[in-house]
Parts: C-alpha cells; sequence; structure tokens
C-alpha cells in the first residue's frame, strides 16, 4: 500500500476524530462548570458525591471508562451495544474531561477575591448576574492556559477511541499497519496529531491574547 | 430633620468573640458622619452590618423607616428578599480596595448596575456617568480599563460607580487606606465635594484631620462600643475619654 492510500484511507477516519474532539468539547465545558458548582455546594452531601465521583472519573483509566460506557449495558442490562459508536464515546470522553474541567474551574472560581462578589452585591446585583457577569468572564481568563492543557491532552486522547472499534483515524491506521506489517501508518497519525493541536495552540493563543486586555 | 439610618443596639459576634455590643447610631439626612478608632475596634464590621454585607446577631436595621433588619429575642430577623433589594438601593458602599470590575472598562463598570439592577434607560445613565466623571476629573478615562489607572484614579471611579445608583447614603470603608499619602489628596477633594453638596455620608476612616474638618459629627469607637462621639471638634480636640485621649495620642506620635 502506498503512502498515499494509507493517507486517503486515514484521512476518512479525520472526521469521526474531530466528531470526538468537537461534540466532547461541546459537552464537557457546560457540564464541567456544572460538576464545579455542585463540588462547591454548600450542601455535604452533593458536594461529598460530587467529589467520590470526580476521584473514581480521575483516578480510572480513560480507556476503561471507555469500555464500561460501551459494553457495560450489555453486560449489565442485556441491552445490545449500539451500532453508533460515536454516542458512548462521546459520553464517556464528556463525563471524564467534565471531571477534569470542574477542577479546574474550581480552583478558577476559588481563586476570586470576595471583593468582587461584595462590589456586586452592594450593587443589588442577584447572586445569578454577580456569576455570569463578574465572576465567570474572569474565571475563564484565568483557567484558559489549564484549559488549553486539557484540549491539547483531549485531541491525542481521541486516539483511545480505538477499544471499541470506532473507526476514526488512528483507529484505521492501526487495522492498516496490522495488516501491511508497516510503522508508517503511526507515523502519519503521529504527524495528525501534531498538526492539530497546532492549530488548537494557535486558536487557543488568540483567545487568550483576546482575553489580555485586562490585568 | 429625617434619620436615614437608624442602627439600635447591633449586636454581631464571630465565634465567641463579640465584635459589636448593643451599639445604637442614626444618621440623619446630609450628615457626614465619621467613625474613627483603633483597628479591631469593630468600625468596619459595623459598615459591613450597614450595607447588609454581614448579619447582625441581634438589634434592628432601619432605611427611610423601613426595617431591613428587626430585633428580637432571637435575634435580628432579616426582611424578605425583595424588601432588601429594595433597601440596597438606597444606599452606596466605597471599598478600601476599589473593587472595580477589572474586566469592564470605567464606562461600563459605572453603568452596568443601573441599567441592570435599576433598569434605567441606558443613554441616560451614560450620560449621568459622563457627568460624573468629569466631577471626578476622570471624562477623558470613560474608555480605560481600571488595570490602566492609579491607585487614586480607581477609587473616584469606584465613587462614581456608587453614586451613579443615586444612593441616598454613601458609605466609605477607609477609603483613603491603599493609597500612597500623596493621592490620598485627590480623594479627600472628592469626599469634600460631595458634603458640599449635602451628600450623606459614613466615613471610617484614620485620616483625623479629614475627619475634623469634614464631617459635623464623629464616633470614636473602642472594643465594639461607641466610647465617645459628638462635635468633631470636642471629640478630636478635647475627648474627655481616657481611651479617645491615648489612641489619638498615638496616632500624634506617629
Amino acid at each position: 500500500m502506498s503512502l498515499t492510500t494509507m493517507i486517503v484511507k486515514m484521512s476518512e477516519g479525520l472526521g469521526k476524530t474531530c466528531s470526538i474532539f468537537f461534540l466532547t468539547l461541546l459537552f464537557a465545558l457546560p457540564l464541567g462548570l456544572i460538576v464545579a458548582l455542585l463540588r462547591m455546594s454548600k450542601n455535604k452531601i452533593v458536594s461529598g458525591i460530587t467529589r467520590v465521583c470526580i476521584s473514581i472519573l480521575r483516578g480510572t483509566p480513560l480507556m476503561l471508562q471507555l469500555l464500561a460506557v460501551t459494553y457495560g449495558p450489555f453486560y449489565l442490562f442485556g441491552v445490545s451495544v449500539s451500532r453508533n459508536k460515536l454516542i458512548p464515546v462521546v459520553i464517556a470522553f464528556s463525563i471524564n474531561y467534565a471531571a477534569y474541567f470542574a477542577e479546574i474551574y474550581r480552583g478558577g472560581i476559588e481563586s476570586m477575591p470576595v471583593g468582587q462578589y461584595e462590589a456586586a452585591e452592594v450593587l443589588g446585583y442577584s447572586k445569578f448576574q454577580c456569576f455570569i457577569r463578574i465572576i465567570l468572564p474572569q474565571v475563564i481568563k484565568r483557567i484558559l492556559p489549564s484549559i488549553t492543557n486539557e484540549v491539547v491532552t483531549l485531541v491525542k486522547d481521541t486516539s483511545m477511541a480505538f477499544t471499541v472499534s470506532y473507526q476514526e483515524m488512528f483507529t484505521i491506521g492501526k487495522q492498516i499497519a496490522n495488516s501491511q506489517t508497516s510503522f508508517v501508518p503511526f507515523i502519519v497519525a503521529g504527524v495528525f496529531y501534531f498538526v492539530f493541536n497546532a492549530v488548537v495552540d494557535f486558536v487557543m493563543g488568540r483567545i487568550e491574547k483576546k482575553l489580555n486586555y485586562y490585568k | 430633620m429625617d434619620k436615614l439610618l437608624e442602627i439600635n443596639h447591633c449586636r454581631k459576634r464571630f465565634g465567641s468573640t463579640e465584635v459589636l455590643t448593643d451599639l445604637t447610631l442614626s444618621v440623619e439626612e446630609s450628615q457626614v458622619l465619621s467613625i474613627i478608632g483603633p483597628s479591631g475596634s469593630g468600625k468596619s464590621t459595623l459598615l459591613r452590618c450597614a450595607t447588609l454585607l454581614e448579619t447582625m446577631d441581634g438589634g434592628d436595621l432601619i432605611y427611610m423607616g423601613r426595617y431591613a433588619a428587626r430585633g428580637t429575642s432571637e435575634g435580628s430577623v432579616y426582611a424578605p428578599p425583595a424588601e432588601l433589594k429594595k433597601i440596597k438601593s438606597m444606599f452606596g458602599l466605597v471599598f478600601q480596595n476599589f473593587n472595580l470590575f477589572p474586566h469592564y472598562s470605567v464606562l461600563k463598570n459605572i453603568c452596568e448596575a443601573p441599567v441592570l439592577v435599576q433598569k434605567r434607560d441606558k443613554a441616560e445613565v451614560e450620560a449621568e456617568a459622563m457627568d460624573l466623571l468629569k466631577q471626578m476629573g476622570l471624562e477623558d478615562k470613560y474608555n480605560a480599563y481600571p488595570c490602566q489607572l492609579s491607585g487614586g484614579q480607581q477609587q473616584r471611579v469606584s465613587i462614581a460607580r456608587a453614586l451613579a445608583m443615586n444612593p441616598g447614603i454613601l458609605f466609605f470603608d477607609e477609603p483613603t487606606s491603599a493609597l500612597d499619602p500623596e493621592l490620598t489628596g485627590e480623594i479627600l477633594r472628592v469626599i469634600r465635594q460631595l458634603a458640599e453638596k449635602k451628600m450623606t455620608m459614613v466615613i471610617v476612616t484614620h485620616e483625623m484631620n479629614f475627619a475634623r474638618d469634614v464631617s459635623d459629627y464623629v464616633v470614636f469607637m473602642n472594643g465594639g462600643v461607641i466610647v465617645e462621639q459628638g462635635d468633631p471638634r470636642d471629640v478630636i480636640d478635647h475627648p474627655t475619654q481616657e481611651r479617645t485621649i491615648q489612641f489619638l495620642r498615638r496616632l500624634q506620635d506617629q
């Protein structure tokens, strides 16, 4: 198989790689914020349960979580494994990344000076208005470098979907590597991820710069 | 004269420490009241109770005849949120370290709350804000961000932000304590201008000369109680209580 054929075949999986990536961000970023707020809840039961969930999600391999979400329903309830693997893959990724994002959000929110809340309170902002308008925009600026880190990791983690045979770019590459007994597909995959992350770095850098209008 | 603010038998404790003990104070319209005293005397706590940033453990808090909190045998009972929201619009607070919103321009810092909270017309609020900035000598800074301003300028913006809500009373919590000595003058000048316009103000301050010049009533606090109060020339220049004399002497020695 020629290099060009390999690249073309693997590119066909790029759409699926991107689906995992963008859908995970779409769900995990807001979900992480909700989890962070639950984690900081004054209700000890709520915050305790959330803390345990976060620690399980961060303390076990993503690969295991992928397998659990994809095949768990079959073993537990006899539900047949869905043919569209994108759904379980995105669910597993979103939950896993939400746990990481939640801790980043929490760090950002807790680093906000109490004076910002008090100023808003005295001016009559409701708690919700204060959070949305005053706190969250500043938190986002503060946590952006840590978020970039996670996003870069997410790009590479999409390759984990091969464990449930979801036909994304890396899974296809691995199949070609096996059938052709060649290492070349892995090099191609490496280049793909590197370029993908170069774009991520560029975009996140632009966003950071845009938020740099204040200190 | 009308009483804008009445605090009756206020008690406040943090854990087992009593910070305010049976404290009673009232502020009349157009009065400029200064609260002085050593640190830890409870003056900032009193201000935070009055501005609803802290809840009192006992006593009444009344703004223009409306109860924000009513003292009962079980402690202070606060009014429902809707009433508290209305009461909150009757006063403003200027913080020691400004607490401007760093991600907002000067103009947005001033205009957002009147538009968002008081539902006033944006154009009208902005015109008023520009007037306020002019009074503060900052009309060319409306588009700047707080980080581009000096401490004194930031504090003037935060005074404008409080004034834009048209408060009946303006509280100041040590408004010059976070500023370099050469910058305190500009803030004191602004407060003096407001006093000339008959703005009702309550000022916690360490600036004795300023307190004497600008206020018509001075309260000296120590250990959570009012030790001495009255005309500033009496309290500051001719104190009668031992604790007041000690405090003022120590200030002079510095």
